[in-house]
């Protein structure tokens, strides 16, 4: 995979599912819709405020709550390139992979890079490279994980796999 | 070394002998249900996907239970996509007269012991305490599902909460899994399942070990999880399943002993699950709504609970109580016991069964400065309204006393008297 490249949103630890996407606007399904309403709960309208491809780098346990894909699609259609934090609440690292938006998790980043810095995540090689030149080591995937973050997410990865079947 | 329900479970369902924590398997599922507000997005993958027949549909359950009746055109429309899908494939399918609370649904006609249930929400977990492996997944995953009957899992360590002698009079499940999740952190069983044993678990009834495994989320955890036994075999009505205990030589990552005699009631507050305190400490705080339901506390017993606080009492003028059981059957036998007379009596609204106020999908979202006493289980920024809202999380007992009291209150006053 190329490196994802942007600028760093610094948030804290514990950022939940209903600052990420608020329950009531889970009726929506456009993704594009979905985005307008991302982190809503915590900064007004993010999605004018970001540059596609920028990175948010944040502390321990995020995407905690809801099993709500809509959480990571928001973040995703709003622009956010990637996602670094020092741990991920379980289904939101699943379906953030699921939905191809890299979950990245790096142990002591949140600490170390500053928020408007410059940074770039290299998944293949397992490191972030900082605007001075400082790496950081990232946890790496396993390979059906880095898989479907290749094809673009779980739903390219199955109509890759369903299509070889011929059952498409 | 022998092994933990969990891994047991994990096991059986990737045709393994042996499975560690680490280890990543591709599990057979026994059961997946997705509801009204995860299940549309399924549908839009598979559709994307251009191929959508599911692998199984006795094993895949829709529910309809976050807004139904539908409250909207765009609601309405959810609920139209799921039921052609359902028409379609006859998969099982709970429409309006049959619909209820997700967990409660599957916990009284789907869940056997032993089985690898998932489900597109994330407190699935609750389903645990009848000794299934039970797991929340997203959207897209369940699609996978739906399309191949299998999923991909990384084996979780365990923790072990032992729990030890009895509970007071006044304190319940709920009391138990706040005072857990405060001493845990919302983090602190981050990927764990969480296995619940002791005798202290073996006295409490099928509904409270759904209260407990239901919040096993909220502190992170993958599953909650109870070993089954003679009550778990009669609540499932479960002749001839295979029956899978944790090891006494399991291996654990740690064990936390809980005893139940040294319990108050517990509230958890604004806006951190793990913010937990005894509700005798921050007592008196006004109150404008007190809702009692949802997948943690609409049960039956929870219902009990709160009639019998509020039989032949009224709500505090200024406050609102909304009671919503937790499903049809839960309705009826409530009825029939003269608990749903107790509330309307004592100025409350009973609705349907369904998610209710929870999640702020409707029937009573909170305005701007409103303070909520709830018996649901999140109360993020937001969680059932406003962003200036507040949601304290508290026990159906202290959630009646609070009713009658308009403020926040300790109930075991009213369990004294």
């Amino acid at each position: 995979m190329s490196a994802i490249k942007g600028k760093v949103w610094l948030f804290g630890d514990n950022i939940d599912t209903d600052v990420i996407l608020p329950g009531k606007y889970l009726v929506l399904t456009d993704p594009n819709e979905l985005a307008k309403h991302a982190l809503e709960g915590l900064v007004q309208d993010f999605y004018k405020k970001i540059s596609k491809g920028d990175i948010i780098v944040a502390g321990k346990n995020f995407g905690c709550g809801s099993s709500r894909e809509h959480a990571p699609l928001a973040l995703k259609y709003a622009g956010v390139g990637a996602v670094v934090a020092e741990s991920f609440s379980r289904i939101f690292f699943r379906n953030s992979i699921n939905i191809g938006l890299p979950a990245v998790i790096s142990k002591g980043a949140r600490g170390i890079i500053k928020e408007n810095e410059h940074i770039s995540i290299h998944l293949d090689e397992g490191y972030i490279l900082r605007e001075n030149g400082e790496k950081l080591p990232i946890e790496r995937y396993p390979d059906f994980l880095l898989e479907i973050l290749k094809d673009g997410g779980l739903l390219q990865n199955l109509k890759r796999k369903f299509a070889r079947r011929g059952e498409v | 070394m022998g092994m933990t329900i969990a891994e047991k479970i994990l096991a059986r369902a990737s045709g393994k002998s042996k499975v560690e924590p680490g280890d990543y398997v591709v599990g057979k599922i026994d059961l997946a249900m997705v509801h009204d507000l995860t299940g549309p997005l399924t549908l839009n993958v598979l559709k994307e996907i251009g191929y959508d027949r599911p692998w199984d549909p006795r094993k895949i359950v829709i529910i309809l239970d976050h807004q139904v009746p539908a409250n909207s055109t765009v609601t309405a429309s959810l609920h139209q996509q799921l039921r052609e899908y359902a028409n379609k494939y006859g998969t099982n399918f709970h429409d309006v007269g049959r619909q209820g609370v997700c967990h409660q649904i599957l916990a009284e006609s789907y869940v056997k012991p032993g089985m690898l249930v998932v489900g597109a929400d994330s407190h699935t977990c609750t389903l645990g305490a009848l000794g299934s492996f039970a797991t929340g997944i997203g959207s897209t995953e369940m699609a996978s599902v739906f399309l191949t009957g299998e999923l991909w899992f990384r084996v979780p360590e365990t923790i072990r909460f032992e729990l030890k002698g009895t509970l007071k009079q006044g304190v319940s499940a709920k009391d138990i899994i706040l005072y857990i999740i405060g001493k845990m952190g919302v983090d602190g069983a981050l990927y764990c399942a969480t296995e619940f044993t002791g005798e202290g678990v073996e006295r409490l009834s099928i509904d409270s070990r759904l209260t407990i495994c239901n919040m096993a989320i909220e502190m992170g955890g993958k599953t909650g999880i109870v070993n089954p036994d003679a009550k778990t075999l009669e609540y499932t009505k479960c002749d001839s399943c295979e029956i899978l205990r944790s090891d006494k030589d399991a291996e654990y990552q740690r064990t936390i002993e809980v005893v139940l005699e040294d319990l108050v009631p517990q509230v958890s507050l604004p806006h951190s699950v793990d913010n937990v305190k005894p509700v005798s400490e921050v007592e008196g705080i006004e109150v404008d709504q007190v809702f009692i339901g949802s997948c943690t506390n609409g049960r039956l017993e929870d219902l009990e609970a709160a009639a019998k606080i509020l039989h032949g009492r009224k709500v505090k003028e200024g406050t609102r109580l909304i009671v919503i059981p937790a499903s049809p059957s839960v309705y009826i036998e409530a009825e029939r016991r003269g608990y749903i007379k107790t509330f309307i009596e004592a100025g409350s609204v009973v609705c349907n069964p369904n998610c209710g106020p929870c999640l702020g999908g409707h029937m009573g979202i909170l305005a701007d400065g409103e303070v909520c006493v709830s018996t649901s289980n999140r109360n993020f920024i937001g969680r059932m309204g406003s962003p200036k809202s507040k949601v304290y999380l508290v026990s159906p007992e202290t959630a009646a006393a609070t009713a009658v009291e308009g403020k926040l209150t300790d109930p075991l006053k009213y369990v004294r008297s």
